[in-house]
């Protein structure tokens, strides 16, 4: 502990720092007013994913597993089947009948979406995820497809699959 | 309470110790795990003689989180996300170091732009985690303002982050083999405007610190510990530089091209809270000008490795060509395997020396991965620092220490 203090010396540095203070109650304040207003995020922020389709509206996942090998939290689950005359739901051989991720142990790390070789699964910019209910955490592949573009024909489901769905 | 399970059992030797004349009594003081100045889960078992502090014993291993042993099921490209969690606030910091044993064990050149994206973004942690050390540090002395005004520059800092990578904190943006994505337009701009203010910003917090005399009268002379105490005890990192040993491993063993960039290492002699202080404001000067060199000289050319057999292809390529695809699914989804061996690498942390000490059995999975992390080197030195000094001033004397519990307990 200092014994002695200079009192001009002290009174020097308390009036230095309140300029400080003072110089930044006039520039202009910097918070984002989340959630009155959306916040900001760079392009490549990590979201929660969004299933893409191509331009015909087909789902570009072809259940090809990489994303599921890739994933560090092994929180993907796919099940595969082949897409048939009267059943046709992405442009490749396969389809994911069943596409879940699992996000309560998802880490949005992307390795995902760097193995997916038809740029299929993306990260949106999603992040309200927080939920009461960890069961409601696992999303389907419904929750996450992309809209079917405007014009497009969505993808073909034979009546008895479709009955089945 | 007399638990024997507790660290050195102090608890149970205060209660057994006969009073003394006079009545009095030395008295356990339980600081933590969840107490505000020890950010993080730290428990320190005070024994006080009145208001001096007889005996102090950390307690740590609150926040174990094995991420040494899952390194082991992961592949080695995999177990770099694991890397991101050791520390939170130096993420880039551990990728990096973990990436260069790797990468030393694989014998990989990685091209210079990918070498100076590196430099400059663990320069750009170093200031993230300098900055928050220096908020928090203020705030448990009782500076409320500077918290707030640091904690404005370090978001700027993690929105460059999320820029390169895609996320603020946990970014994984090193890879072994160079870098994850190829750098974003318009890097260059955001770096600069960040780097051109920031300077003046360092000023603004030694406006309000540097001569006010609370805070020079709550630092000055606060937590010293002999040198060669600290060297015993494996204290790395600015507490050693604040005591007058200018080991830095940048310059010490340079790795990443550290060796291109002219800086200093800040040195004082004074070894106290204020002298560590000092150093580590010198440090994010220092590494300002590390990052304006990056910036200015920055290598055109590829950001990863020429080694197909490591690091994905292009996307481009794998969705033109059968090789690079092939090699797309053989990565994916074996991994790659790494030569038979082990390799202790080496970074400057913000913390102090971290080390990666990497076992390959020539398989895809690592067998094994240790982290020789600062924070646990560091707080070994808080019982010798704090023994014998005022309770008040252990806060003081703890925040200079600059830890990060998970850092410590891995
Ligand atoms: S972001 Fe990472 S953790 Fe999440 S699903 Fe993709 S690979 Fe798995
Ligand atoms: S999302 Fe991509 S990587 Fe995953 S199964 Fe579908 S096509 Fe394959």
């Amino acid at each position: 502990m200092a014994e002695k203090i200079d009192i001009l010396g002290a009174a020097g540095a308390i009036a230095k720092g309140l300029g400080v203070t003072f110089k930044e109650m006039m520039s202009p304040t910097v918070t984002e007013n989340y959630p009155d207003e959306p916040p900001k995020f760079e392009e490549r922020f990590r979201g929660s994913h969004i299933l893409q389709r191509d331009e015909n509206g087909m789902e570009k996942c072809v259940a090809c597993f990489l994303c599921a090998a890739a994933c560090p939290a092994d929180c993907i689950y796919i099940e595969a089947a082949e897409n048939t005359e009267t059943t046709r739901i992405s442009g490749g051989e396969r389809y994911a009948k069943v596409y879940n991720i699992d996000y309560n142990r998802c880490i949005f790390c992307g390795y995902c979406v760097e193995a997916c070789p038809t740029d299929a699964i993306t990260h949106g910019h999603g992040f309200e995820l927080a939920s009461y209910n960890t069961s409601t955490l696992i999303k389907r592949k419904e929750d996450m497809l992309a809209p079917v573009p405007p014009g497009a024909h969505a993808p073909v489901i034979a009546a008895e699959e479709a009955a089945a769905h | 309470m007399s638990d024997s399970s507790v660290p050195g059992n102090i608890l149970a030797e205060a209660e057994e110790e006969p009073q003394q004349p006079g009545g009095t009594r030395r008295m356990v003081l339980n600081m933590g795990p969840q107490h505000p100045s020890t950010h993080g889960v730290l428990r320190l078992l005070i024994e006080l003689d009145g208001e001096i502090v007889a005996k102090c014993e950390p307690d740590i291993g609150f926040l174990h989180t094995g991420i040494e042993k899952e390194c082991e099921v992961k592949t080695y490209q995999q177990a770099v996300t694991l890397t991101d969690r050791v520390d939170y606030l130096a993420p880039l910091s551990n990728n990096l170091c973990y990436c260069l044993a790797v990468e030393k064990l694989l014998q990989l050149e990685i091209p210079p732009q990918a070498q100076w994206m590196r430099v400059m973004l663990t320069e750009l942690t170093r200031l993230n985690s300098h900055l928050v050390w220096l908020g928090t540090h203020a705030i448990d002395i009782g500076a409320m303002s500077v918290f707030l005004y640091c904690f404005r520059e370090r978001e700027e800092i993690l929105k460059i982050f999320e820029m390169f990578s895609g996320q603020r904190m946990m970014t994984s943006y090193f890879r072994i083999g160079g870098l994850a994505l190829e750098p974003p337009r318009g890097w260059q701009k955001r770096v600069t405007s960040f780097i051109d203010i920031f300077p003046s910003r360092i000023d603004e917090y030694e406006n309000l610190l540097t001569n006010n005399q609370i805070w020079i009268g709550r630092t000055r002379g606060v937590g010293f510990i002999p040198l060669e105490d600290m060297l015993d005890l494996g204290v790395t990192g600015p507490m050693l530089r604040a005591a007058g040993l200018a080991m830095d491993a940048r310059k010490d063993a340079p790795y990443t091209s550290y060796e291109k960039f002219d800086f200093e290492v800040p040195t004082r002699t004074e070894n106290d809270v204020y002298a560590r202080y000092q150093v580590r404001i010198e440090e994010m000067r220092q590494s300002t000008r590390i990052i304006r060199q990056a910036l200015e000289g920055m290598p055109a050319g590829p950001w990863k490795a020429d080694a197909p057999h490591v690091v994905l292809p292009d996307r481009e390529k794998m969705k033109t060509q059968m090789e690079a695809l092939i090699y797309h699914f053989k990565i994916v989804t074996e991994g790659f395997r790494v030569p038979e061996g082990e390799v202790y690498q080496v970074i400057e942390s913000p913390r102090g020396e971290l080390g990666y000490y990497v076992v390959s059995d020539g398989t895809t999975r690592p067998y094994r991965v240790h982290m020789r992390t600062p924070s646990f080197g560091n707080l070994q030195a808080v019982p010798k620092m704090v023994e014998g000094i005022l309770i008040a001033d252990v806060i003081a004397s703890i925040g200079s220490v600059d830890f990060v519990l998970g850092d410590s307990d891995r």
